[in-house]
């Protein structure tokens, strides 16, 4: 780990100020599980680390216009203990749930999740995160048992997001401030498939704080998040599938069908999303609709399996909210 | 001579009774030192620069700019401008400085030039790793062809399971501190009264120079017997640091890349039964690699080796890759996961319950009673005849449930093991062993037989292990420290017993040899009134104490211990086959190890065997990169071993019966290791209707069998 200065800045503003314009300025600090590895790994060797404990705005839940907006530095922990969450979002509450160490669901925030970096092991190795080697990519090559089936390259990844899909099923925008104002980005636009070693993978600039994230009401919105995992202790899912279904009487009058852990962007299964439409979920509906959501999916050397994983999630997802237990 | 044999099972008070392990509280409060725990005042840190490439040849090593480093106290090359480099995480040199981050600092500025060689880091394609690959000779027993012919059913596979690593909570290391000629040595090792001799060897020392000490350690599973280059190396910087003591110990990544493996094995089995399921012919040709120094056939065909008929195969490949150590059973879990699958295999071309196969077969094994035996109350635990079905028969919806069995043996009797027991005119009880507890329950079980043979509670007895200063006894390795610390232990008691009954006697007004220690009283046999208390008695030593020594001779027993565990596992497991996840029901596992002293840690050492099955079964495997050389996954992120969640039910039976207990203590670490694999791995074929010929068995695996296809 190289030295750093360690700045505490108790406000927002305070905060912006002391970011830069390269992410060797400056990184941000919340729960540290994800940081703290990069750093020793040397990963990331920022000349500051910004910590944002002691920023009070940055915590808390609260009702905000018909949903809710959660601060960026709520833990997992918090997000699964709120009533309102448990009420409207069982999407957001099985993806909690789906990190399953309990020392990073006290730690990991909701803002760390979704600014966190790929685990592919060729980038957490020291390969780059494209793992480019004399021009080509080791992945398409090499070990790619957990890698992307869907997105062409160059970057194989998958993201690691275990909210993203859910958020982005639900509608959600990420408030995102610097010292020279403040945007709102849609969820699903907040994640990008880099094109080069240079760029990342989010759309947050180095001198950018994710300060809240706002979803809307999901009053009468039927969701549910599914993920297929290998063990039950700590381990990354290895595919996931977050619905959120607007329904009209017993049938489906908009669907969102976001997949996670498929690919370098949370995937909008958008195809499956319209053929779903004035459906009523059935089990063959659902298997249907899990077969359009992997169609054009194009695994690599060794995740074939990826792509039946991803279908039977998007089933099971879909056959939850609609209240068919999977 | 006194009768050193172990009391009647009816009169036993503390042997074969439940016993917590001694220093639980402390390990569970903290208050247990490990060697990883401590901090000498003046502690230097030490940090490895290791070899990035899998083979090349080092052509310069600059460690001048690390050499002014502030802090740095000494450097020193390890591998030098010429040496030829086999394995990725090599070590080239390493430093020691005032702390772990001045040293890692230092360590970045040592430059190295390589001349980068071609690697072969993967040995599951035979086909690809060229001259990597050496056959051993063909072993042929009866007429194997001629045996295929008459054979009512044959069947044939390809079998796998890949290198896995120890995974020791506390990773390999020592604190080290050698002044002039003389070393203190705080190593996690399994051998405390050899480890000091190994790091002598090196330092061209005298053996008697290193004075080795380690009251506790984090696991070794048969990887922490030698000094190690860290150790030695380690050792010398603390030389050239003025004596300092210096702190080195691999990080996780370096662990699971360097420190030891237990090999692969793969094999081509075909094996061919009549009708009635009689086993009469089996051919293998395997191949196996450890690393560099290749891999060595498992023991095929494993338990059944009598059967008439058969050829062997084998080939070692040589990788460049960590090499391997003694990892729990070394080859036995492979040997049972190959040799069950296939018999499962069979059992299912014959349409014919497994169980009975096994049963049918047991014939062919070194102690057919004890499997039959092991075979049915396995059954009776799991409900075999309830809950078995035909191969892919029990479903509900997308879950198939399936039931399959594996087997062990091993020997396990005591290593040569001196202790010394001295008695106190207070009354006070000093047991001590140049021996180790690496978490087996070592010291509470000396405890037990000391207590025992003296008539006293456990409370009074003070043990004293983990000093090479203290008598000699053997390392812990091949399931040998129990029998041998407590034949030792028996025997040190019995005669420092003896002395005090030549004192007490007299005094008593009866012989000697009349004379018993029960219930903290020296009493006369058959007269309970006529004695005294054991203080009382360890008073009439006036100003001396009693120091007896006992010695556990393996050419000469005395019925203390002995060897030849039988295992028998049974595990019951759900499959989701939309998602090839399998999840653990129940492992149900039956051992016999003799005369057992403590039935509680042995069956905790069974439990901890089985955890390990589950991950080696279900999860774990070191993932080798034949592009850049490395293990990608050396941490525990990608590294894959089961949690509480994920391991099911466990359910242990110690066959603790009159004609187990008569043959004396043996050895247990290892044989509940073995069975496992293959239990786990034949209850899948069972329930998804065909076999998963690799394990461990991973999603892509299992949905690959179910579409009918070798590879994901």
């Amino acid at each position: 780990m190289q030295n750093f200065e360690y700045a505490n800045p108790k406000t927002i503003q305070e905060a912006t100020a002391l970011l830069g314009a390269s992410w060797s300025d400056a990184n941000l600090l919340a729960g540290g599980t994800d940081l703290i590895s990069l750093m020793k790994e040397e990963l990331a060797t920022p000349k500051r680390v910004v910590s944002l404990k002691g920023i009070k705005d940055l915590g808390g839940i609260h009702k905000s216009g018909g949903g809710l907006r959660i601060g960026a530095t709520v833990t997992f922990d918090e997000l699964l203990e709120n009533a309102a969450v448990r009420a409207e979002y069982p999407s957001l509450v099985e993806a909690a749930h789906g990190v399953s160490s309990p020392q990073i669901r006290n730690m990991g925030t909701v803002g760390g999740d979704l600014c966190q970096r790929p685990r592919c092991w060729y980038f957490r190795g020291g390969e780059g995160l494209l793992g480019m080697k004399n021009g080509k990519s080791l992945i398409p090559g090499g070990e790619n048992r957990y890698h992307a089936i869907f997105g062409n390259g160059p970057a194989y990844f998958v993201s690691a997001s275990s909210l993203a899909p859910a958020l982005i099923a639900l509608g959600a925008k990420f408030k995102l401030v610097s010292a020279s104002g403040n945007r709102e980005v849609a969820a699903d636009k907040f994640f990008v498939a880099p094109q080069n070693e240079t760029t990342r993978e989010i759309v947050l600039a180095p001198n950018e704080i994710l300060t809240e994230i706002l979803i809307p009401s999901a009053k009468g919105v039927k969701n549910a998040t599914y993920e297929v995992r290998h063990k039950e202790a700590l381990d990354w899912p290895l595919a996931t599938a977050s619905v959120a279904l607007t329904m009209k009487g017993n049938s489906v009058a908009n669907a969102r069908i976001v997949l996670g852990h498929v690919g370098p962007v949370p995937y909008s299964a958008s195809a499956a999303e319209k053929w779903l439409a004035g459906k009523t979920i059935t089990e063959s509906v659902a298997d249907e609709a899990g077969k359009a959501a992997v169609a054009d999916a194009k695994p690599l050397s060794q995740n074939e399996y990826k792509v039946q994983l991803a279908r039977v999630a998007v089933k099971r997802a879909l056959l939850e909210a609609g209240g068919k237990k999977a | 001579m006194p009768d050193y044999s172990w009391p009647p099972m009816e009169k036993r008070r503390i042997v074969g009774k439940r016993t917590s392990r001694l220093d639980g509280p402390d390990k569970a409060s903290g208050k247990a030192k490990y060697p990883s725990d401590l901090n000498p005042p003046g502690l230097l840190h030490a940090v490895m620069l290791t070899s990035p490439h899998a083979h090349a040849r080092v052509k310069t090593v600059d460690i001048a700019a690390a050499k002014k480093f502030p802090g740095v106290t000494a450097i020193r090359v390890i591998s030098g401008p010429g040496t030829e480099v086999q394995w990725a995480g090599t070590e080239i040199a390493i430093v020691a400085a005032t702390s772990e981050a001045i040293a890692r600092d230092a360590v970045a500025l040592i430059k190295v030039d390589y001349e980068v060689l071609p690697h072969v880091v993967r040995e599951d394609d035979l086909g690809k790793v060229g001259n990597r690959a050496k056959a051993a000779g063909e072993q042929v027993t009866g007429d194997p062809d001629a045996a295929f012919k008459e054979a009512d059913a044959i069947s044939e596979n390809l079998y796998s399971i890949p290198v896995i690593t120890h995974c020791c909570l506390e990773p390999h290391g020592q604190v080290i501190a050698m002044k002039g000629d003389k070393v203190d040595y705080w190593p996690s090792t399994q051998a405390v009264s050899t480890v000091g001799g190994d790091l002598a060897k090196y330092l061209e020392i005298p053996a008697s120079n290193v004075h080795v000490q380690m009251d506790y350690m984090g696991g070794g599973f048969g990887g922490k017997f030698p000094a190690d280059r860290w150790g030695v190396e380690s050792a010398q910087l603390s030389k050239e640091s003025g004596g300092r003591p210096v702190k080195m110990f691999l990080d996780r990544e370096t662990e699971l890349t360097i420190a030891g493996v237990r090999p692969s094995a793969f094999a081509n089995i075909k094996i061919g039964a009549k009708k009635d399921g009689t086993i009469i012919a089996w051919q293998s040709q395997s191949w196996a690699s450890g690393g560099f120094g290749g891999g060595g056939m498992p023991p095929l065909p494993y338990v059944f080796n009598k059967i008439p008929n058969y050829r062997l195969n084998h080939t070692a490949v040589s990788i460049n890759a960590g090499s391997a150590r003694a990892w729990r059973a070394p080859n036995n879990p492979q040997a049972s996961f190959l040799t069950c699958s296939a018999i499962d295999d069979l059992a299912a071309k014959l349409n014919m319950d497994p169980l009975d196969m096994f049963l049918k077969n047991v014939g062919l094994t070194i102690r057919p009673d004890t499997y039959r035996l092991q075979l049915n109350k396995a059954a009776e635990m799991i409900e075999w005849k309830k809950n078995w079905r035909p191969r892919g028969q029990n479903k509900d919806g997308y879950m198939r449930r399936g039931l399959g069995i594996g087997i062990s043996t091993w020997g396990g009797a005591g290593h040569a093991s001196k202790a010394r027991t001295t008695i106190h005119p207070d009354g006070s009880v000093e047991v001590e062993l140049g021996s180790q507890d690496i978490g087996s329950g070592t010291r509470t079980v000396i405890s037990m037989v000391a207590a025992e043979t003296l008539g006293l509670p456990i409370s009074m007895i003070k043990v004293k292990i983990g000093d090479n200063l203290y008598p000699v006894s053997g390392p812990s390795g091949g399931s040998t420290t129990v029998g041998g610390v407590s034949s030792s232990t028996r025997k040190a008691a019995v005669n420092a017993l003896q002395k005090l009954y030549d004192i007490v006697g007299p005094i008593l007004n009866a012989p000697p040899d009349r004379l018993e220690a029960v219930d903290g009283k020296i009493r006369m046999i058959g007269n309970p009134d006529k004695g005294m208390s054991w203080q009382q008695a360890c008073q009439k030593l006036g100003v001396n104490t009693i120091t007896e020594m006992g010695e556990n001779d393996t050419k000469r027993t005395e019925g203390l211990n002995t060897g030849g565990a039988s295992g028998i596992q049974m595990a019951d497991v759900s499959v989701d086959i939309e998602t090839g996840v399998v999840k653990m029901n129940k492992l149900v596992a039956v051992h016999d190890c003799g005369l057992v002293i403590n039935p509680k840690t042995a069956e905790s050492q069974v439990l901890g065997a089985c955890i390990m099955s589950v991950c080696s079964a279900l999860m774990e495997e070191r993932v080798m990169d034949q592009q850049t050389g490395r293990v990608l996954n050396a941490d525990m992120e990608f590294y894959k071993l089961a949690g509480i969640a994920d391991i099911g039910d466990i359910v242990v039976h110690m066959d603790i019966t009159p004609d187990n207990d008569k043959r004396g203590v043996i050895g247990l670490g290892e044989p509940p290791a073995v069975p496992g694999v293959a239990a786990i791995a034949n209850a899948v074929a069972n329930a998804i209707g065909v076999r998963v010929p690799s394990v461990p068995l991973i999603p892509s695996r299992v949905l690959a069998a179910l579409n009918g296809r070798r590879n994901a």
